[in-house]
């Protein structure tokens, strides 16, 4: 237990002083800018969004600055801004098959309407380490250009498998999805609710689980059906208007996972799937949050709990890096009263230990 | 009802199509592109700040599977704005990001557009900002092309 304690004022104000000028360091490097950041390490600065659960480039980067490059820090920066503010509303929910693609690829089928396309993607490099990239002048060639149709919207995969009737449909209850950041996690949990917190989970710990589920703890079969990254339209209805308002765009990456079929007495069989949506460009996550969302369907599809990806009151209470961080780090605060009484009590019971007659005195005056 | 209240209901919904149109191109406009805008209708008439620039929070959905149920993906920051302009309309701006500025120049290029006598105007001074839009747009289009794949199946065995 953590007793409050006093003192340390300047202690602390000393330190935070010496962390200012350790953030800066050497100061004949030029500062970095939340530009350069937002620029060019975007997909930190994607994470940052993703799990800050705060879509705003410019607040993600100035966070990793601050936290020095520590990306759960700066999502802790970003989760504490976010109270600050009112909230306006939900917006409509965003329309993946209306998305600006700049990356779309499936590996269950070759040929799909629309082609594959890899856009900016480190797949097929050859994980070589780029001594270019070492000096501060070089500007990449410019990329290929290949003319194009009218840019009509790609269909999704799973809308081709959903013709034949091999694939579940997406539930459609109409309901209205419950909100974590309005009341707190409770069991069970539906899937809007898991899908809320998974989104938001950290990515290691959702890599971690879907690989689980690779490995045999809870085994789905799953197959990328497609994943596809690019720019989706928000619109926030507006009462004060009476319809929904286009607040402009975000990047989005989402993973439509096909996994083993299901089927009944009543049914004939057909592929089952797992969903991931996140902000920016993370598919990573995108697919480990399909995994984990999968598993987390056992029950509703009649399978047997053997795994630890399976269990959501496991799965979902400890995917938050920022409740992970805050309990763990809190150990490093003064415990001082705490370990005060459990050093007292091994003491009484070493005493008894070398002495048990009056050790027993002792146990009993202690009790 | 009426074929009249039809068409009437009609051009309301058409109505409100076209100044969403407006609010999207504005939400996708710089504060630059959106200012110069404005500067267009000076001198305007006195404009009265009905709620001053202000930033929020909406929360961003998604659906399961793309065409599911809705789920709170996460938010995003929101700045809103709405000013009425003396003898004119009532302005307002919802869009993206913390950008005070963008945010009323919006409000304001709103409340102008809905004048029918200046929404051509309005319309005319946006179209840089739709030409811009469209060429960034060919050009994301054509280099993401570029990286288009043909994947061949190649067939294994001893013959």
């Amino acid at each position: 237990m953590y007793v409050a304690v006093k003192g340390g004022e300047t202690a602390i104000r000393n330190a935070h002083a010496l962390l200012a000028e350790t953030r800066r360091g050497d100061t004949s490097v030029p500062e970095i800018g939340i530009d350069q950041i937002s620029e060019q390490l975007t997909l930190a600065v994607d994470r940052v969004m993703s799990e800050g659960s705060l879509y705003d480039r410019p607040l993600a980067s100035l966070a990793i600055k601050q936290a020095r490059g520590d990306l759960i820090e700066a999502i802790f920066l970003v989760r504490a801004f976010r109270t600050t503010l009112p909230r306006f509303g939900y917006c409509e929910p965003v329309d993946t098959a209306q998305m600006r693609v700049e990356r779309r690829i499936s590996a269950t089928y070759k040929d799909i309407p629309g082609g594959q396309v890899l856009g900016p993607t480190f797949d097929y490099t050859h994980r070589l380490l780029d001594p270019t990239l070492a000096g501060t002048t070089t500007e990449p060639p410019a990329p290929a250009r290949a003319e194009t149709e009218d840019g009509a919207p790609m269909p999704r995969v799973t809308d081709l498998l959903g013709d034949e009737g091999l694939i579940e449909a997406a539930p459609s209850t109409g309901e209205y999805p419950r909100d974590l950041t309005r009341e707190p996690l409770s069991f069970p949990a539906d899937r809007p609710l898991r899908l809320q917190n998974l989104a938001r989970g950290d990515e290691g710990f959702l890599l971690s689980l879907g690989y689980s589920t690779q490995r045999g703890y809870a085994r789905t079969h799953p197959f990328v059906g497609e994943i596809r990254f690019g720019e989706v339209e928000v619109e926030l209805f507006v009462e004060e208007l009476g319809f929904a308002v286009p607040l402009g765009p975000i990047n989005v990456t989402e993973c439509q996972m096909v996994t083993q079929f299901k089927g009944s007495s009543a049914e004939p069989p057909k592929f089952t799937r797992g969903y991931g949506l996140v902000f920016g460009q993370s598919e990573r996550k995108a697919m480990s949050v399909a995994l984990v969302d999968r598993a987390l369907r056992f029950k509703e599809l009649g399978e047997e709990q053997s795994a630890p990806a399976q269990d959501e009151e496991f799965v979902l209470s400890h995917s938050d890096n920022v409740q992970a961080t805050g309990f763990v780090e809190h150990l490093k605060l003064p415990h001082y009263v705490d370990f005060q009484a459990e050093l007292d009590l091994v003491r009484r019971m070493r005493a008894e230990h070398t002495d048990p007659v009056h050790g027993d005195a002792r146990q009993e005056a202690a009790e | 009802m009426g074929a009249e209240d039809l068409s009437a209901k009609d051009a309301a919904a058409a109505q409100v199509a076209a100044r969403q149109a407006m609010m999207g191109l504005f939400a996708h406009a710089s504060a630059d592109e959106l200012n110069s805008a404005v500067e267009r209708f000076r001198p305007l008439p006195p404009i009265h700040d009905l709620r001053p620039a202000e930033v929020g929070l909406a929360m961003v959905r998604g659906r399961i599977g793309g065409d599911g149920d809705a789920f709170n993906t996460g938010e995003a920051t929101v700045t809103r704005a709405a000013v009425r302009i003396e003898g004119g309309a009532t302005g307002v701006s919802y869009l993206l990001g913390r950008a005070p500025e963008r945010a009323r120049a919006a409000a304001i290029l709103d409340a102008l557009w809905q004048d029918t006598a200046l929404r051509p105007a309005v319309e005319e001074a946006l179209a840089p900002v739709r030409e811009r839009l469209a060429a960034e747009e060919l050009v994301a289009r054509e280099k993401t092309e570029a990286t288009k794949v043909n994947f061949f199946t190649m067939v294994r065995g001893e013959d």
